[in-house]
This record gives structure tokens, sequence and C-alpha cells, in this order.
């Protein structure tokens, strides 16, 4: 095994690198996200993720998203899901070019799992939302041809035993919100949403309700965000993460603060 | 120019086998166990942070006696191409007979190849979540390896330990009988003594957790817990 530090002692590599995404950059060029090339503006209509959000609340974070996937001005996909555990206490939000998301969250999470499984610690919470930085950088040559992805991410820092929440830009730019944060296109309205309803300390149920209601204050602004649809039951995907963990808050929640809000809606 | 002087392939074998072994026979042992729930590694181990008992992927885990620089290089790259092969192609395509194989070729060609042999064996584990089987393989510092069941032990005293563990070994104990069974095992061999708690190193696989990776250490508390049960 060579060591992309290259910091050879007495002719032979020192220390093993604990990154999965150098260990594909390496053995599987052809695999890694980045590697693939595309001719600049194809003009190809690719999907796209559109709005996330995430806060803060008493417990831990709250990280939530709609469902809708959008290329050009059709729906590509009317339940895609942008919200997943990037490991046990953290994480990820992605909105932008659905495909590279994807697979970048998919190598962010192996590569949390694989640093801890060759060093046997967990990252550090700052640790991981730098590597995910460094992710999202080199993915910046995609994000000139239009292949943008933006991230949220957020987790429960084990150390300071608080919620973190971290939002990127599409050249890898990091920085640390200290109560709410929302991406994509509908993210503007999303955000106003946040400002008027988010207080600090709120209860998990009460985070949830304004985590839906912000994302049906986007869906009705912005037509690349799909709302709640009752009929198909496709509620947006929201998840928490607290000192328990990161785990999906139950379909029947997040319809009843559906519910909740749109009746407070019909009464008005 | 220098030239080295002959010596007949039969007689290199032997001389490295031997030095292995010695290698080998000089560390602490581990004992790997099937269960009622999947599969317990067992180790005497001095050190709580250096460990020879390690998860490789979902249902697989890995244990190493004998030196530690060169088990734990072989872990690391088992880890390396378990991740590799679950990224490139689906994380149920990740295989322990895989994995074992390739230790195994890996160890062989060192034992042909290098200046000396590593001073190794290797244990790789898998509980398969759905069918239900255990699976354990053991590989040597030449690289043969087999395939066990129900129980083995390696290291220091490996025969000792598997007679030992073949007059007593029951299927379908649970786990703090397993556990039991593990620590006294170890205890009474080569002389009987008494490890202390922190100095026994354990980790299962086990097939009734419901997250994707089965493998987790037990703690000191636990361990005490199954030994005073």
């Amino acid at each position: 095994m060579t060591d992309p530090l290259h910091l050879p002692v007495a002719g032979t590599p020192f220390g093993a690198s604990p990154s999965f995404a150098d260990l594909v950059r390496r053995e599987r060029p052809e695999a890694f996200p980045a590697g693939m090339q595309q001719p600049a503006a194809t003009g190809l209509a690719i999907p796209h993720g559109t709005t996330v959000l995430g806060m803060k609340f008493a417990d831990g974070i709250v990280v939530a998203g709609d469902r809708r996937a959008t290329s050009g001005n059709l729906i590509a996909d009317p339940k895609m899901r942008k919200v997943f555990a990037a490991d046990q206490f953290s994480a990820i939000a992605i909105a932008g070019a659905a495909g590279q998301a994807v697979e970048i969250v998919k190598l962010f999470q192996l590569e949390l799992e694989h640093y801890e499984k060759i060093t046997g610690d967990r990252l550090s919470l700052e640790g991981k939302a730098n590597r995910l930085a460094q992710m999202i950088r080199t993915n910046f040559p995609m994000a000139l041809q239009g292949l943008v992805v933006v991230p949220l991410f957020g987790g429960f820092d084990e150390r300071r035993a608080e919620g973190r929440i971290f939002y990127y830009d599409a050249t890898g730019g990091r920085w640390e919100e200290d109560d709410f944060q929302t991406t994509g296109s509908g993210g503007q309205p999303a955000k106003n949403s946040l400002k008027k309803r988010w207080t600090p300390g709120l209860s998990r149920q009460d985070a949830v309700r304004v985590a839906v209601e912000a994302l049906i204050d986007a869906a009705e602004d912005d037509s690349a965000t799909g709302g709640p649809d009752a009929v198909r039951r496709i509620w947006p995907v929201v998840m928490t993460v607290t000192s328990g963990g990161a785990e999906d808050v139950a379909e029947t929640d997040v319809a009843a603060a559906v519910e909740a809000v749109l009746s407070a809606r019909g009464a008005r | 120019m220098s030239f080295m002087p002959y010596v007949a392939p039969e007689q290199m074998m032997k001389d490295r086998s031997e030095y292995a072994h010695k290698g080998i026979a000089r560390g602490r042992s581990v004992i790997a166990l099937e269960y009622a729930d999947g599969l317990l590694l067992i180790a005497e181990n001095p050190s709580a942070t250096l460990h020879k008992i390690s998860e490789v992927y979902d249902e697989i885990a890995f244990a190493g006696v004998g030196k530690y620089s060169e088990f734990e290089e072989m872990r690391i790259a088992g880890i390396r191409l378990a991740d590799l092969r679950g990224f490139q192609y689906g994380r149920e395509d990740v295989k322990a007979r895989d994995l074992a194989n390739a230790y195994s070729q890996a160890l062989s060609a060192i034992f042909t190849q290098q200046m000396k042999p590593y001073e190794i064996e290797l244990l790789v584990g898998e509980v398969d979540g759905e069918a239900g089987g255990t699976s354990i393989y053991h590989i040597l510092f030449d690289g043969s390896i087999t395939d066990e069941q129900g129980f083995m032990a390696m290291g220091g005293h490996a025969e000792e330990l598997s007679e030992a563990l073949r007059d007593r070994y029951q299927p379908g104990w649970d786990l703090p009988n397993a556990v039991r069974a593990a620590v006294e095992t170890l205890a009474a061999t080569p002389e009987a003594r008494e490890i202390p708690t922190e100095q026994i190193e354990a980790g299962v696989l086990d097939r009734t957790e419901a997250k994707r990776r089965k493998f987790r250490r037990l703690d000191p508390s636990e361990i005490e817990g199954a030994l005073a049960g």
C-alpha cells in the first residue's frame, strides 16, 4: 500500500491513509465521481434536487428536504430522498445535480466509515465537516460545467455535547451556522419562513413543524420544490441528530405536522 | 560480487516455517466461538488500544495473532479491499471467502519471496444475517487456509486451546456462556492463572443486530457480567 502523504521513513511509506476517497482515486480513478469528464455545456437535461434545510433545536439538529427532482421544467422524480445519515452522529442534505450529489453522499458515508474502521476512532464533527469541504472542492470542475452540488451538513458534536450545522458553496467554502440554514432553488423562501418561526431551544415536535412549514412555504413560491402530496402520501424527509444518534422522523409524525400546518392555513 | 550459498528448497521452507512458528508461539492467543446469535472472538490482550480483533465489513470481522505490525498491515489491507469492493459492486457482494483467499495469496507470496515470512496467523469470520450461517477461515503464515466449524483457536497455545474447546464446546450457547467458556479456556492454558477483565478483548458479529454493521466490541462491564453469571 502506498501512502498519499509521501513521507517515507527509510524508504517505506509512513502511516496508513484512513481516507477512502484517496483510496478510490488512487486505485480506481474511473470510479471516482469527479474523475468523469464531460464537454462543457452539452445542454443535457440533468435532474436537480431542490430545497433542503437544517436547524438547531433543544436536543440537537433537524435536517429536512422536499422530495422533488426537476429536469428543466419537467419533474424528474416526485419522491427523491435528499437527506441522509452520514454516519451514526451526523446527517447530510443535498441540493443540486442529483446524480453527482448522491455519488458524493455515498462517497462521504464510506469515507467516515472507512476512517472509523482503519483508525478505530470516529472523526470529530469538525473533521467530518472539513473533509466534506475538500470533497466538494474536488467537484469544482464539474460545478463549472453546471453540475453544482451544495450540501448542508450537521451533526451532534460528542465532545461539545451540542448540535452543529455547516453549509457549503460550490467551491468547497465552509461556514458554520448558529441557528438555521437553507440551500437549493427554494432556499430563499424557506429561509424567510424560518426567520419568522425559528426560535432557540425548540422542542422536537415544534422543530419538525417549523421545518415542514418552511418546506411548504418554499413549495408555494418555488416551482422546483415539491409540496407534500397527501393523495400519494409523499411527505418531506425529516431527520434528527441528537446524542442518541441520527434517525428519521417517523412518516406519521411528519404527516401530522403537515396536516397541522395546512389546517392552520385553511382556517385563516 | 557476492554468492548465496546453495540451500535446498526443502531446507529453506523448513527454516522459514520454524522461524514463523517460533514468532507466533511467543504471542498470546485468540479464540473464535460460534454461539446462538453469531460469532464471538476473544483474545487475551494486555493492551486496551492495540487491538487483535477488528471490524472489516458489515458482516465480516478479523482477528490476528503474532507480530502486531504485520497483522495490522493485513487488517488495513483487508478493510481497503472490502470497502473498495462494496463501493464498486454492492455491499452484499463483499464476502469473507474472497478476503480469506486474498490473505492466503498474500501470505503465500510473502512466505516464498520475502527475506523473512510474516509471523502471524489470521482469522476471517462472517455471519450471514439472512441465511443464519457462520463461516470461520483460518489463514496460516505460509498462506495455507482452512475453514473451521464451531470453534477455533490460534496463537501461542493453539493446540492445547483447541483440545480444551473440543471437549467443552456445545453448539447453541448463548453469549454469556460462550464468553465464559472462552475466558476460562484461555485462563487454563498453558497453566491456570487469573486474567484481569481489562486484559480480555472481545468482539461479536451479532446476526440479530438490526443495523447493517453487525460487529460490536464487548465492553469490560459486559464481559464481567458474563463471567459472573
